[in-house]
């Protein structure tokens, strides 16, 4: 990219420069690290010596071509916007229809569903392991009947909705489904997201049911009827968010997360004898956006690059679309703090920049209260409008990959990549995600990044303003929202209706229907949206897949 | 020297919440400060955990919890403990818990609640302060 003199003029530029900064240096900065959140080194100053192996074409290039590092779509965000996309569920499928309803008006773009503890493990809100958790992390949804009401007036075919569930995936979907028919918007007109990712569930999330190979089983199934059937969905959302929040270095998310997805595509190939080109379009990806500004740009930079060198290079996908990562982010919530949590105003804010300036299809911010509760009605409008801030005052959109070419990014995005791939090297010879995971190696990673992390916080090395430095010994409480007490108590009567009024014959016929397919090697979903159909309950189903599969344990890493 | 045993401390995460972050760098505090952890880690009854305080003869159980379900979880394990006759455990506890609940943990026998941001080392010090081997 750069020719001999410019790069010679570069080196002679630094060695004077360097002479300069031994001049300046006092004792103060002497031994003082600078660091990015991960602890990847950063130079006082970056020049093209930084990158000079670099080739614009073959590595930086244009949007909407390989390999993709300035984005997938050709017009960036000047022909079409990120999607306001915030996570949101609470109470009751009323409540949160109601909140729906709300963000729509304040302007978001797209859906994005925040289910309950029970209903992401499985369970009805009148099992026993339900008592104190039915809606207070999520929506309850129990049946159809819910997501009908979870979906009132919502026009499913001009709204898309992701939906962040795991081991029940496939029901959640189905409901989804059998709630547009009832709509009148056929399956070819939805569009949206089920999470549906169990490999980060093993490593960080925790929202596990069945044991691994059968969970990824289940996957391909939604994958391979999504590629029939729904051709606007995206069957999987492969997530690093989680593995992040878990304590994860940016590395370590970039490279668990692309792994995880060379796993899921290798089973469809194998398991469903599908053409890459058939199903991978359809596959999309979600990450974290923390609070190091420069590394996530570079990690996103890095992660659009390193996919489409996977899909073309290693799965021989001939189809350029096919070799697109489009991905959904959210703001960090590790990175926020309970002290002071007006501060968290300003952390989404820049990592929201971060995560628009690495070209992200889709956002959610946090909410200033994200550590204390769900967010109440004005906290969530500050976060849906520092998105709007961003798009429409100031002009980052202008351009497409604004930050290509700097000296530093390049560099970062480089060097993320070369480190990530270290790490597939690494899984791939352990035998790929699945015998990684069976031995602990990403858990124990990450165990040892987050514990590493909270020793720099107990020593001061890294900060956290309001936390660990610019301590207030007074707060004064906000104002918090606070889930319906009586949600409990109102869905188990709800359920119990339900039940009652249900054909229950028809039950047991779906169910059974459902477990002999389980047992086979046919596509699980047609059985699942037969039983969702007749008020079969969320627990009824999972039932069977825990019966059938079996149940995992995590095996306590730490 | 004293020629007391070793605290042995129990780390578990009753309830459907998965997030297990804080309680697994607590685990590995209290062992790198020198006591016996046990982790038993997610998805525990309160009889679960009750059964394993007491069946691995701790000293300490130390409960996670951020789904907002720790008023339940956590009376349920010291009213089972203490049912089982185990009355000498010391029961804390930690994640996303409201100040304005701490008082009430406290009443129903919580000895100590952690909330975000508090330093590794307040932890172990407390412990050392409040917590002596029961055997």
């Amino acid at each position: 990219m750069f020719s001999d003199k410019t790069l010679n003029q570069a080196h002679q530029g630094m060695k004077k420069w360097l002479e300069e900064v031994k001049k300046v240096t006092n004792d103060l900065q002497e031994g003082k690290r600078f660091s990015t959140i991960s602890n990847l080194d950063i130079e006082p100053i970056y020049t093209p010596e930084n990158i000079k192996d670099l080739d614009f074409a073959a590595n930086i290039g244009y949007p909407g071509a390989y390999p993709f590092t300035r984005g997938c779509q050709t017009t960036g965000y000047r022909g079409r916007i990120w999607t306001f996309r915030m996570f949101s569920g609470f109470g009751s499928a009323s409540d949160t229809n109601k909140r729906w309803h709300q963000l729509l008006k304040e302007g978001e773009t797209g859906l994005s569903t925040a289910f309950d503890f029970p209903t992401l493990m499985g369970y009805d809100s009148d099992s026993p392991k339900a008592i104190a958790e039915c809606g207070k992390c999520g929506v309850a949804i129990d049946t159809l009947a819910d997501f009908e009401v979870l979906t009132k007036n919502i026009p499913l075919d001009e709204v898309t909705t992701s939906m962040t569930i795991n081991p029940p995936a496939s029901i959640l979907w189905a409901m989804y489904l059998v709630a547009a028919e009832k709509q009148g918007v056929s399956w070819d007109k939805v569009g949206g997201t089920i999470q549906n990712d169990m490999l980060k569930e093993f490593i960080a999330q925790k929202t596990f049911m069945c044991p691994p190979e059968p969970s990824v089983r289940l996957i391909s199934d939604t994958i391979e009827f999504g590629t029939k059937h729904v051709p606007g969905w995206n069957t999987i959302s492969i997530s690093g968010y989680h593995i992040r929040e878990a304590g994860s270095t940016a590395v370590q998310e970039l490279a668990f997360t692309l792994a995880d997805g060379i796993a899921y595509v290798q089973d469809v190939i194998d398991r469903k004898k599908l053409d890459v080109d058939v199903f991978a379009p359809r596959l999309s990806f979600f990450f974290n956006s923390h609070i190091d500004f420069f590394e996530e740009i570079a990690k996103l930079r890095a992660a659009r690059r390193m996919w489409a060198k996977i899909m073309r290079d290693r799965f021989k996908a001939k189809n350029p679309r096919t070799w697109w990562m489009r991905f959904h982010t959210q703001t960090a919530g590790c990175s926020l703090t309970a002290h002071q949590p007006f501060n968290n105003i300003i952390r989404t804010a820049t990592e929201a920049l971060a995560a628009v300036l690495g070209g992200t299809q889709s956002l959610h911010t946090n909410s200033l209260d994200e550590v204390l509760a769900l967010p109440s009605d004005f906290a969530v409008n500050i976060a849906l409008r520092t998105q709007q801030i961003l798009a429409e005052e100031t002009g980052v959109i202008n351009t497409i990959d604004p930050l290509a070419g700097s000296y530093f990014v390049e560099a970062l995005t480089n060097e993320i990549e070369e480190k990530a791939w270290e790490y597939i090297e690494k899984i791939d010879k352990m035998g790929g995600m699945l015998a990684a995971i069976d031995k602990g190696f990403p858990q124990t990673e990450i165990a040892n990044a987050a514990y590493n992390f909270q020793q720099q916080i107990d020593r001061g090395e890294k900060v956290m303003v309001g936390a660990n430095k610019y301590v207030t010994d007074e707060e004064t409480p906000i104002e918090l929202l606070k889930v319906n007490e009586k949600v409990e108590a109102e869905q188990i009567h709800r359920l119990k209706e339900i039940k009652r009024a249900r054909d229950n014959r028809k039950v047991t016929q779906t169910l059974d229907n459902l477990r002999v397919a389980c047992k086979s090697d046919k596509n699980v979903m047609p059985y699942v949206i037969e039983a969702v159909k007749e008020y079969v309950t969320e627990q009824e189903i999972c039932d069977v897949y825990r019966q059938v599969f079996g149940e995992y344990r995590d095996p306590g890493f730490y | 020297m004293s020629l007391e045993r070793k605290l042995r401390v129990l780390i578990a995460k009753p309830g459907l919440d998965g997030h297990d972050r804080g309680a697994k760098i607590v685990a590995r505090k209290y062992r790198d400060a020198g006591f016996e952890v046990i982790y038993i880690g997610l998805h525990q009854t309160p009889e679960q955990i009750v059964n394993a305080a007491i069946q691995e003869d701790v000293d300490l159980v130390g409960l996670s919890c951020l789904s907002g379900a720790h008023m339940y979880l956590f009376t349920e394990v010291v009213k089972q403990l203490r049912e089982k006759g185990a009355i000498d455990i010391t029961v804390i506890g930690g994640g996303i818990i409201p100040r304005e609940d701490i008082p009430r943990l406290k009443e129903v026998g919580i000895k100590e609640v952690f909330l975000p941001g508090t330093p590794l080392e307040e932890i172990i010090k407390w412990t050392k302060e409040n917590v002596k081997p029961l055997r």
